[in-house]
Parts: C-alpha cells; sequence; structure tokens
C-alpha cells in the first residue's frame, strides 16, 4: 500500500514530563518527603510527583512532530491550571525501551 | 409529560444507573446517552454521573472531556442547557473547561467514601432552587480526586460572582477549614464542594445527590437538587429552549 502524497515521514521519539505547579499542593510528593526518615536519608526536599509520558511521532522533520507533540502535552496530558511540561528528545524512533533491572 | 433528562454513559461510569433513578425519583424519564454519539437525543438537561470514565488514565475525567458525546454536551451548554456533573462527572467539566478549577488528589492522599454535608450557597439556582433554606445536607461522597483548587484570583473571582454553590460543612453548620478538618473530606480549597459556571447553567459538584434521593438510603438531602434540576429544566422545555442543538457533520 503507498502512503498518501505527504512526503516521506520520519520517526521521532519524544518524551513529555509534567509535573505540579509551583504553589500546587502535590500530596504525592510530600508522602514520599516523608518516607525520607524511614531511609535515614536527610537533606532531601521539594520533592514533587509528576508523570512521564514517551511516545513516537511520524512527521515530514522533527520541527512538525515537535508542533504535534506540544498540542498534545498542553491539551491533553497536561491540565495547564495545575501542571506544567517539559518536552525532551529522545534519540531516535529505534530507541528500545528497556526492562526493569 | 415527563421531562426529559439524559444521563451521560461513559466506558467506566458506574453512577448512570442510581442518577437514573434518583432523577425518576425526582419526577423526569431519565434517557441515557452513549458516550461515542454527540446527539442528545433533545433532552431538556443533561447530568453527567459519577465513576472512572476511560478508568480514570492520565487525570480523571481527561479522556472523557475529548469524547464525542462532550462535543454535544459543550454545544448544549453554550445554548444555556442545563448541565449537572456529580463526582466524576464534575472532574469531567472542569477539565472540559465548562466549570472552572480542577480537582486534585485528596490532600490525605486516601480514596474518601463516606457521609459529608454540605450547604447549598445560594438558593435561586438550577440545582438548589428547590432545596428550600440553607441547611446542611447530609450526602455520601466517594472519591480520590476531590480536592477543589483553582487560583486565588478565580476563587475571589468565584466567590464574588456567586459560583459557589456547595461548602462542605462541620456539624455546626459552618464551612469547614481547608485542611486537617474531618468535615473537608478532601482538602478542598475554602471547602468549595460545588461550583457553577459564569453563566449558573452548568454545575459540578463532588458528594452525590443521587446516593441520598430517598429515606432508604439514610438520606433524602439529595433529592431536592435532582428536584431542582427536573423543576428548572421542565420551565426551559416549556419555553422551548434550549435551542435544538445541531452539529456540524452528518447524523
Amino acid at each position: 500500500m503507498s502512503a498518501p502524497d505527504a512526503g516521506p515521514a520520519a520517526s521521532f521519539r519524544f518524551a513529555v514530563n509534567v509535573t505540579p505547579k509551583e504553589g500546587i499542593l502535590d500530596p504525592q510528593g510530600r508522602a514520599v518527603e516523608q518516607s525520607l526518615p524511614h531511609l535515614g536519608v536527610a537533606g532531601v526536599a521539594h520533592v514533587r510527583v509528576g508523570r512521564r509520558v514517551e511516545m513516537t511521532v511520524e512527521a515530514p522533520d522533527e520541527a512538525a512532530a515537535r508542533a504535534i507533540v506540544d498540542r498534545l502535552a498542553g491539551e491533553l496530558l497536561a491540565n495547564p491550571l495545575i501542571e506544567q511540561y517539559a518536552v525532551e528528545v529522545l534519540g531516535g524512533a529505534s530507541s528500545a525501551t528497556r526492562a526493569g533491572t | 409529560m415527563a421531562v426529559r433528562v439524559g444521563v451521560v454513559v461513559f466506558p467506566g461510569s458506574n453512577c448512570d444507573q442510581d442518577t437514573t433513578w434518583g432523577l425518576r425519583l425526582a419526577g423526569a424519564e431519565p434517557v441515557e446517552l452513549w458516550h461515542e454519539s454527540p446527539h442528545l437525543g433533545g433532552v431538556a438537561a443533561v447530568v453527567l454521573p459519577g465513576g472512572f470514565a476511560y478508568g480514570d488514565y492520565l487525570r480523571a475525567g481527561v479522556i472523557a472531556r475529548f469524547s464525542p458525546v462532550m462535543r454535544g454536551v459543550a454545544a448544549f451548554a453554550a445554548t444555556g442547557g442545563l448541565v449537572l456533573g456529580i463526582c466524576n462527572g464534575f472532574q469531567v467539566l472542569a477539565e472540559a473547561g465548562l466549570v472552572p478549577g480542577a480537582l486534585l488528589r485528596n490532600r490525605g492522599l486516601r480514596f474518601v467514601c463516606r457521609e459529608v454535608a454540605i450547604v447549598p450557597e445560594r438558593l435561586d439556582t438550577p440545582f438548589t432552587r428547590l432545596v428550600g433554606e440553607r441547611r446542611p445536607l447530609r450526602m455520601p461522597v466517594a472519591h480520590g480526586e476531590g480536592c477543589y483548587y483553582a487560583d486565588a484570583g478565580t476563587l475571589d473571582a468565584l466567590e464574588r460572582d456567586g459560583q459557589v454553590l456547595f461548602r462542605y460543612v462541620g456539624p455546626d453548620g459552618w464551612p469547614a477549614g481547608d485542611a486537617d478538618d474531618p468535615a473537608n473530606p478532601n482538602g478542598s480549597l475554602r471547602a468549595i464542594a460545588g461550583v457553577m459556571n459564569a453563566a449558573g447553567n452548568v454545575a459540578g459538584l463532588m458528594p452525590h445527590p443521587e446516593r441520598a434521593a430517598e429515606a432508604l438510603l439514610g438520606s433524602a438531602d439529595g433529592l431536592p437538587i435532582l428536584r431542582s434540576l427536573v423543576a428548572a429544566a421542565g420551565e426551559r422545555a416549556g419555553a422551548g429552549g434550549p435551542a435544538v442543538v445541531t452539529l456540524g457533520g452528518a447524523a
């Protein structure tokens, strides 16, 4: 089957890191902080628990792929009222998922 | 003829039958609205019931926000149609931007399932007009993400414009504190349990009026909320509105 005439598409791999905005109460982060004394760990503060979403995007070039990811991040992956996000470019679509060690 | 009120059914809704039952007790003819269709079938009001729409994946309510039925609900709301979101339905409305604010993870991190007391801030809305007086209403909450949040400026504006619909109250009838007050089950800012949009035709609340719709359930305090919605919807239907919503595209 032939692709539509949209030019050759390439694959790009991204990660979107979503975290609670500054000032938003993060009870999960606080729970992690409160567990630290049980590990005998001191000096760790401002723990914020977020979410990381990885994806492969097909697009003519990286800028076009990035635009799609930005739209997804702003409209779906993060709620701008309470969350912020950062987009990270990962090293190529071929990067294999690493199994847990 | 009984007023037809739609109850949206998402995959993962689990209060749709209770809501249907409660609406029938309130005098309505409930109509189930499947999430895959944007057509509301000419109902006079819509209720988004509780549950875990689309598994609450990513964030509670966010996947449901993009479902076809929500296009219909948004168009219906834009013409003044009455929409009430209960629990997960409130989360869906907030994610859709149809009511202000967001629902965060409960401050205590735990899923909270118990009875609370809420007081209506206003008695002149389509959702509270038959409550009669500003008295504590007892009904259950059952949620993990119910901590109402909006920034301070938004909260001030909501108070000023009368968009705070319900607040959690303690045994003395006074509003609960923000945190560490058992009367506030989730740490909601300013003890807000329910809000309305600016136009006053879309509302959401975390507690479940349909689970307190008859004495057999332990409380009938939720019934006046459902009856208010049905009465207001009946008036609007009788007055010829809300307008029939037509959406772009084929039926």
